[in-house]
């Protein structure tokens, strides 16, 4: 099959997928994607598994040559894409020939893009994922952030994309940058005073320069704790907020230490956990408590739309053949996007 | 086995944290083995994704597209009693060989007068223990033990090493640790072994689980070096013993 290859690599363009499951008994983080949304729909509009590899780059841009046919995706923050020059619709199944070059003008949105490639990448598989972990120098390829030059080489499709394009209203907004993030109170909100809480629920905090793959750090106002801010160290999920004696809050993400001794007041719901991983340094959140019931009925909506795509193609399995491609043709100068149907045999 | 109460708290939309007890005992640890035990062979029924054994609790991680947070807990409870006590079964104790003191342990002679011991006494005291790996976390395949002499309890060092080289075998308050992949730390460095205490390439990639117990003896430079190369060709079998437990070991 053929290959892409990293022409320039931007500050931290790793592959992630959905990560490891079942190892973080022995310490080992889970890794993955930091928006496993736009992850996820990335890989459906190149017809992978949801779970598949993709790129994730940050702030920092790739490009990109591809050395044959392919079709790819690209979804997450806006980097505004552009195939041979030529700006392309993100959140759209788009196909690459060989010598196409895919750059961006720049991140106007958001702070993490994906881009999903047809087959996905062939790469060893280390405890179940593609996932790189960079602090532990292990997954994706070889453990290490791409650089400049590296070739990926892709497996071959094995089947066409469910769909070609993901509707507007299931498209995220990342252009918010004081958006509210929505939490599920504990596991420890017992050991913060009562004003702790207020505090807590009713501040802006803002995304500090101390944010990565592990955790972000905010600043704002101190969220106070009865007693000590220690606990005996126990294990942390995917979104919990760690805060320390200095009462500021950390959100704990993808590359996150699997066991800790902080107390966590509150944990972010997981169809929050996305706008999260979209946040730059100095982008403001406040926290709005829901309970778990309506965390657990949020999740489930977003998964029934998820699947209602899939199911869309089921029930028009007559039109398997329906291919829409857009085509950016270029005429005296202006560039046209024109979009084709195809109705094959 | 005796009825105890445990206490559940949501930590997210899909997690729960499961409180066996307050304090740090073997009591707990074995319960939480248990438990653990338990649900290794029944995490479909329950739709459990994964589980994080730790001191006194476990983060239970499952689906909650599959089972909401009530019902999980409804079938948790219905759980105690059900489970086995494997607390009285055989258990493993890997043997750590330990270079002591020279580049190996930089900080061997200081944790020796800081208790006014002599380097052979500390040496005599840290193999002649046998150490419970509590709880797995911090990094890869770094074992959390209890078990360790007063005696030669030393505080971290006032200002933290910038690299620890992987093997690295230290002592931080009443603690004692390895370091498993090369890391900033402030332990007091003691020895170090050969053995690779996690390779993600390997089919088990870290070295040691939550349960089993860890002791070390001490080796030679010369038997680091070949133990060293054995680990890397892949021809060094690990040495481990069994116990069975009787009475208080602490």
């Amino acid at each position: 099959m053929t290959k892409i290859q990293i022409l320039k690599a931007g500050i931290l363009t790793t592959i992630q997928d959905f990560g490891r499951i079942g190892y973080q008994q022995y310490g080992i983080p889970t890794s993955g994607g930091m928006d496993l949304y736009s992850l996820e729909l990335a890989n459906l509009l190149v017809g992978n598994q949801a779970t598949e590899g993709a790129l994730e780059f940050t702030m920092m841009p790739p490009s990109i040559a591809f050395h044959g046919e392919v079709d790819f995706a690209v979804t997450g923050g806006d980097f505004q894409p552009l195939l041979n020059n030529h700006p392309i619709t993100m959140y759209q199944t788009q196909r690459a020939y060989r010598g196409d070059i895919l750059s961006f003008k720049g991140l106007k949105s958001g702070c993490r893009g994906y881009l999903a490639v047809a087959g996905g990448f062939d790469i060893p598989i280390i405890m179940g994922s593609k996932s790189t972990y960079l602090r532990g120098a292990f997954g994706g390829l070889e453990g290490k952030r791409l650089k400049d030059g590296d070739l990926l080489q892709l497996n071959k499709p094995t089947e066409k994309p469910i769909i070609n394009r993901i509707p507007h209203n299931m498209i995220p907004d990342y252009t918010v940058t004081n958006r509210t993030i929505r939490v599920v109170m504990g596991p420890e909100d017992d050991t913060f005073t009562p004003e702790g809480k207020e505090v807590f629920l009713h501040s802006q905090y803002q995304l500090t320069n101390q944010a990565d793959r592990m955790g972000l750090r905010f600043d704002g106002p101190k969220v106070s704790h009865t007693k000590a801010a220690d606990i005996v160290s126990g294990g942390i999920n995917l979104g919990a907020i760690q805060v320390p004696g200095e009462g500021k809050p950390i959100i704990m993400m993808a590359d996150h230490q699997t066991t800790g001794g902080y107390t966590k007041i509150a944990n972010v719901i997981s169809v929050d956990i996305p706008y999260l991983a979209q946040l730059k340094p100095g982008d403001s959140i406040s926290f709005k408590e829901v309970s778990i019931e309506e965390a657990q009925e949020l999740l489930a909506m977003q998964r029934s739309k998820i699947d209602g795509l899939k199911n869309q193609e089921d029930n028009t399995s007559n039109r398997k053949n329906l291919f829409i491609k857009s085509y950016n043709i270029n005429v005296n100068g202006r560039i046209y996007k024109v979009d084709v149907e195809e109705l094959k045999g | 086995m005796t009825e105890y109460s445990l206490s559940f708290k949501p930590s997210g939309d899909n997690g729960i944290l499961i409180t066996f007890g307050e304090e740090i005992s073997v009591e707990t640890h074995n319960r939480i083995r248990s438990f653990m035990a338990f649900f290794e062979d029944h995490k479909e029924e329950y739709q459990i994704i994964e589980m994080i054994p730790a001191y006194t609790t476990i983060l239970m991680i499952y689906d909650p597209l599959k089972i909401n947070y009530k019902e999980l807990c409804l079938k948790l409870q219905k759980v105690e009693g059900k489970y086995k006590d494997i607390s009285k079964a055989p258990r493993e104790v890997i043997q750590i060989p330990v270079v002591y003191g020279g580049s190996y342990g930089p900080d061997l002679e200081s944790v020796a007068s800081h208790n006014n011991l002599t380097v052979e006494e500390i040496i005599k005291i840290h193999t002649g223990g046998r150490y419970l790996i509590y709880m797995m976390g911090f990094t890869p395949g770094f074992p959390y033990l209890g078990g360790m002499s007063e005696k030669i309890a030393t505080p971290r060092l006032t200002v933290p090493r910038e690299k620890i080289i992987a093997g690295s075998v230290g002592i931080a308050g009443s603690q004692t640790g390895i370091y498993p992949i090369d890391s900033p730390g402030g332990w007091q460095i003691i020895g170090r072994t050969p053995l690779q205490l996690f390779n993600p390439l390997r089919e088990e990639v870290t070295l040691f689980k939550a349960g089993q117990y860890l002791s070390f003896y001490s080796i030679s430079e010369e038997d680091f070096i070949r133990i060293s190369k054995e680990v890397l060709e892949n021809t060094y079998k690990v040495q481990k013993t069994t116990f069975k437990e009787v009475e208080d070991h602490d």
